[in-house]
């Protein structure tokens, strides 16, 4: 097996008396869907917000492709290559969807460049070609502020590939997604990523998209992984289904 | 600097004694405009002219008073009256016709219709009372004068401005204090001020709180206005003064911080009266030192709270 | 729409030669209100952000007293403007490293106590500034010509509209390119930016020293054309009417900072011919009825009656 793309070792970060990381190592190999699972509060959303620069760890540290890049302003950790999406889409609302994701690759080419004026058509280009994929196209015209939550979340994750990373990291990718439109998300992004050759790692609640989409789940438990492996055998170990899962249906 | 001390202890103390007094107006007037701000989420540009308009009123009220025949202690209750009314008739006017239309709306459409309010309300005086200096001191002067030694002599000093001033700050802040922490109303206040969503959510009438709020601020911007009106000349001009004076108190202590205002008004009278003691070209400039070195440190203000923004 | 903003941008340059011809003491008001267009240019650009600054008119008083200063030793207009728009351009970048640090209130406020120690300092230091009396500007060259007073004042004018013109034609492509865009993405979703791999402060204080440099270029032409410089030019009343005219004339075009500035210019000397007492009362009923009933502004009336035409 190759070198891990990130790897974590000792995380820990406490928010007052809460240990949202307690001792963390995790190892995301190149090319995985990695699911983290968990209860609220567990500090899933904490280990994104560290690899992403967003939260500095007290302790431990995380490299990724080799490098240390604990502690580096969420803009450098960017730049090497590792993205992020959000729970609450963060999307640019006084643009429109393509104005959003053509801002991202000229974030990705350098927005100071002197030669934007020229590369504006191929952001252009590019930027609906990457809605097509997500299948955003009759969306492109739209503001942003004035899309459903589903297209929101897909428009979120949209400005996230165009980055064009190695890593993507994904905060409930589907959450707040009508039950109707969860499976077709999941698919379009599985085969956005595929194609892309991206490494994924999702925060998921809903045990069927993980079941059938990740290639190991990490589950989350007190800012501790509780158990790490394939999602056919996480999810029937009855230790993980009394303290994690039966929370989640409950939740 | 022990010894430097030393030999001004004398002025510094003079300094102490006039810093007090502007402390207390400066703290009247930022405390209403933290409490608008906090509650309404406006930055009132207009509150200075609040105050000066306060300053007018209550002299017109003092010469009025005088005319009836009325005695020189009539004096002292009519500053009171006349910030009560500048307070009573324009605030409620100034937030159901024109603030309640722009809220929600952008920042900075917020700011402006306040500065158009700024500059309508300038020349409101300009038109009511001319552009000559309006003068009427008979409140400081009824309470005459209090001895205090200096080097070996003595200074007198107006009691006014010894204890009235001060007395009054001291008496607003502790009544300010108990009004937010211990009646229902204040509490409704607290709450807006602190989680606005929520505070609505619980069935707050908002409308009623931001009507009542910024006639409150009102009356104490009037009332710091009011009683600095018998210690000198009233002239065009101090509106805008007073608003920019008051911002760096607010901006200095922490929006919405009620006792952190008063000690920073503290901190800024005191600063400026030693700086008219011994570099008066530094008096105007003192105050925004102040507050540009606090906020280099501490850019949440002295006494104010950061949040994280959740992502 | 572009092309008719480029249409009207013409016409009304050509509309303010011919008022200047017709009444010469329009070109006074006119070459005032340009300068201000091209300073309040700077405001828009700060305001796409989402940022309002109550000091900005610190870098026209700057670059003002700078070009009075220089004037009696320097007595060229050309180099004048470009020392005056230096001194505020450098001032810019300090003090915008200090408070691109800072947004919304804050910055507001910042901003304010910024200029108002710059503006004491300019009213206290009598021996230097001679404080409220001000400094009278010497009649400077222009171009390597000594030019009579009338001749110098169409000089003036002539450079103010196109440097106007230049500016607009400037902030358009800004506005346009990745870093305007940013720029509003700043106003929406910072964290956002950061996560996309842009710093967002420093697109903010790339905005901050642009506006502070066309700040000093109106400066120094209203330097050049009151020929009295006083340190009410940088008190915060004039920040806040800088504020107004972005408002008045709508942050929706380029052309919105001089409709306003005209419009500002106009209506103080109209009103305070009729009113002396009550120009800025009007000034601010005028605000007021824009801001409560046509939000967007001069330039958002026009768009407006433009649409109502197109779609009857």
């Amino acid at each position: 097996m190759s070198e891990p793309l990130l790897s974590a070792r000792g995380l820990r970060l406490a928010f007052g008396g809460v240990r949202a990381a307690d001792g963390i190592d995790l190892d995301v190999l190149r090319g995985e869907f990695l699911a983290i699972i968990g209860p609220n509060g567990a500090g899933k959303t904490t280990f994104i917000n560290m690899t992403t620069g967003y939260l500095r760890p007290q302790a431990g540290t995380i490299t990724y492709e080799g490098q240390p890049i604990t502690g580096l302003q969420p803009r450098a950790i960017v730049r090497r290559g590792v993205a992020r999406s959000f729970q609450l889409p963060q999307l640019f609302t006084e643009h429109t969807v393509e104005e959003n994701v053509a801002l991202a690759l000229a974030a990705r080419d350098g927005v100071w460049s002197p030669l934007a004026p020229l590369l504006r058509p191929r952001w252009r280009d590019e930027a609906r070609e990457t809605l097509e994929r997500f299948g955003l196209t009759a969306l492109a015209d739209a503001r942003a502020d004035a899309l459903n939550e589903g297209a929101r979340k897909l428009a979120d994750i949209a400005m996230a590939v165009a980055l064009k990373p190695r890593l993507l990291l994904m905060d409930e990718p589907t959450s707040g997604v009508a039950a109707s439109e969860k499976m077709g998300i999941v698919e379009t992004l599985v085969r956005v990523l595929r194609e892309a050759k991206v490494t994924a790692v999702f925060v998921e609640h809903d045990m069927d998209v993980v079941e059938r989409f990740a290639d190991r789940v990490a589950v989350w438990s007190q800012g501790r992984i509780a158990a790490l492996g394939p999602p056919a055998e996480v999810l029937a170990d009855p230790v993980v289904q009394r303290e994690v899962i039966g929370i989640e249906r409950h939740a | 600097m022990a010894e430097w001390f030393q030999d001004n202890s004398g002025l510094l103390g003079l300094a102490l004694l006039d810093g007090l007094a502007s402390a207390g107006l400066i703290f009247l007037v930022a405390v209403g405009l933290n409490l608008v701000f906090g509650v309404l989420r406006i930055v009132n540009v207009a509150h200075g002219s609040l105050y000066a308009i306060g300053a007018y009123a209550a002299a017109s009220v003092g010469i009025f008073f005088a005319s009836l025949g009325l005695p020189a202690w009539a004096s002292l209750p009519a500053l009171f009256i006349a910030a009560a009314l500048v307070g009573v008739v324009l605030g409620p006017l100034i937030e159901r016709f024109i603030l309640r239309r722009i809220y929600g709306q952008e920042e900075v459409l917020q700011l402006l219709v306040t500065f158009a309010l700024f500059m309508i309300l300038e020349d409101v005086q300009k038109l009511i009372w001319g552009v000559q200096p309006v003068q009427h001191d008979v409140a400081m002067r009824y309470l005459g004068t209090f001895d205090v030694p200096f080097a070996g002599d003595v200074v007198p000093f107006t009691a006014y401005q010894l204890f009235v001033l001060p007395g009054v700050a001291l008496v607003v802040l502790v009544g300010l204090a108990w009004f937010l922490r211990r009646t229902l109303t204040g509490r409704v206040i607290v709450a807006v001020t602190t989680d606005r969503e929520a505070a609505t959510a619980m069935g707050i009438d908002a409308r009623r709180v931001f009507l009542l709020t910024f006639t409150f601020g009102a009356i104490l911007a009037a009332l710091g206005g009011a009683l600095s009106s018998p210690t000198g000349a009233i002239v065009p001009g101090i509106g805008p003064q007073t608003i920019v004076l008051s911002f760096a108190v607010v901006a200095t202590a922490g929006l919405g911080q009620t006792e952190g205002a008063a000690l920073t008004a503290l901190m800024i009278g005191l600063g400026r009266s030693i700086a008219v003691y011994f570099e008066p070209e530094l008096e105007v400039v003192v105050p925004y030192i102040i507050m540009l070195a606090v906020l280099l440190v501490r850019p949440q203000g002295l006494f104010g709270t950061t949040t994280t923004r959740r992502i | 729409m572009r092309r008719f903003e480029t249409l009207l941008g013409l016409a009304a340059a050509v509309l303010m030669v011919v008022a200047a011809i017709l009444a010469p003491w329009l070109k006074f008001v006119l070459t005032i209100a340009l300068a201000k267009g091209i300073a309040v240019i700077g405001i828009m650009l700060l305001l796409r952000a989402g940022q309002v600054s109550f000091g900005h008119a610190v870098f026209i008083g700057l670059s003002a007293y700078a070009v009075a200063f220089l004037a009696p030793a320097v007595p060229e207009a050309l180099v004048l403007l470009i020392a005056g728009t230096a001194v505020a351009t450098v001032s810019g970048l300090l003090i915008g490293l200090f408070v691109s640090r800072y947004r919304e209130i804050f910055f507001g406020m910042l901003n304010l106590a910024l200029s108002m120690v710059i503006y004491s300092v300019l009213e206290k230091f009598y021996s230097i500034t001679k404080g409220t009396d001000g400094i009278r500007v010497e009649l400077p060259r222009f171009a390597g010509m000594a030019l009579e007073r009338a001749d110098f004042e169409w000089a003036i004018f002539a450079l103010a509209l196109v440097l106007a013109i230049g500016f607009a034609l400037f902030a358009r492509l800004y506005l346009a390119s990745p870093m305007g865009q940013a720029l509003s993405a700043i106003k929406t979703r910072e964290t956002r930016l950061e996560f996309m791999g842009v710093p967002a402060r420093q697109v903010l204080l790339s905005a901050y020293v642009l506006s502070a440099l066309m700040g000093g270029v109106a400066g120094a032409l209203i330097a050049m054309t009151t020929r009295h410089v006083t340190p009410l030019l940088a008190y915060w009343t004039a920040s806040g009417e800088l504020v107004f005219i972005a408002i008045l004339g709508g942050a929706g075009s380029v052309l919105g900072p001089f409709l306003g500035a005209v419009t500002f210019e106009l209506v103080r000397i109209y009103a305070g011919a009729a009113v002396a007492d009550a120009w800025q009362m009007i000034l601010g009923g005028v605000l007021l009825a824009v801001i409560l009933f046509a939000p967007g502004g001069l330039w958002g009336m026009i768009q407006g009656a433009l649409r109502r035409r197109a779609a009857p």
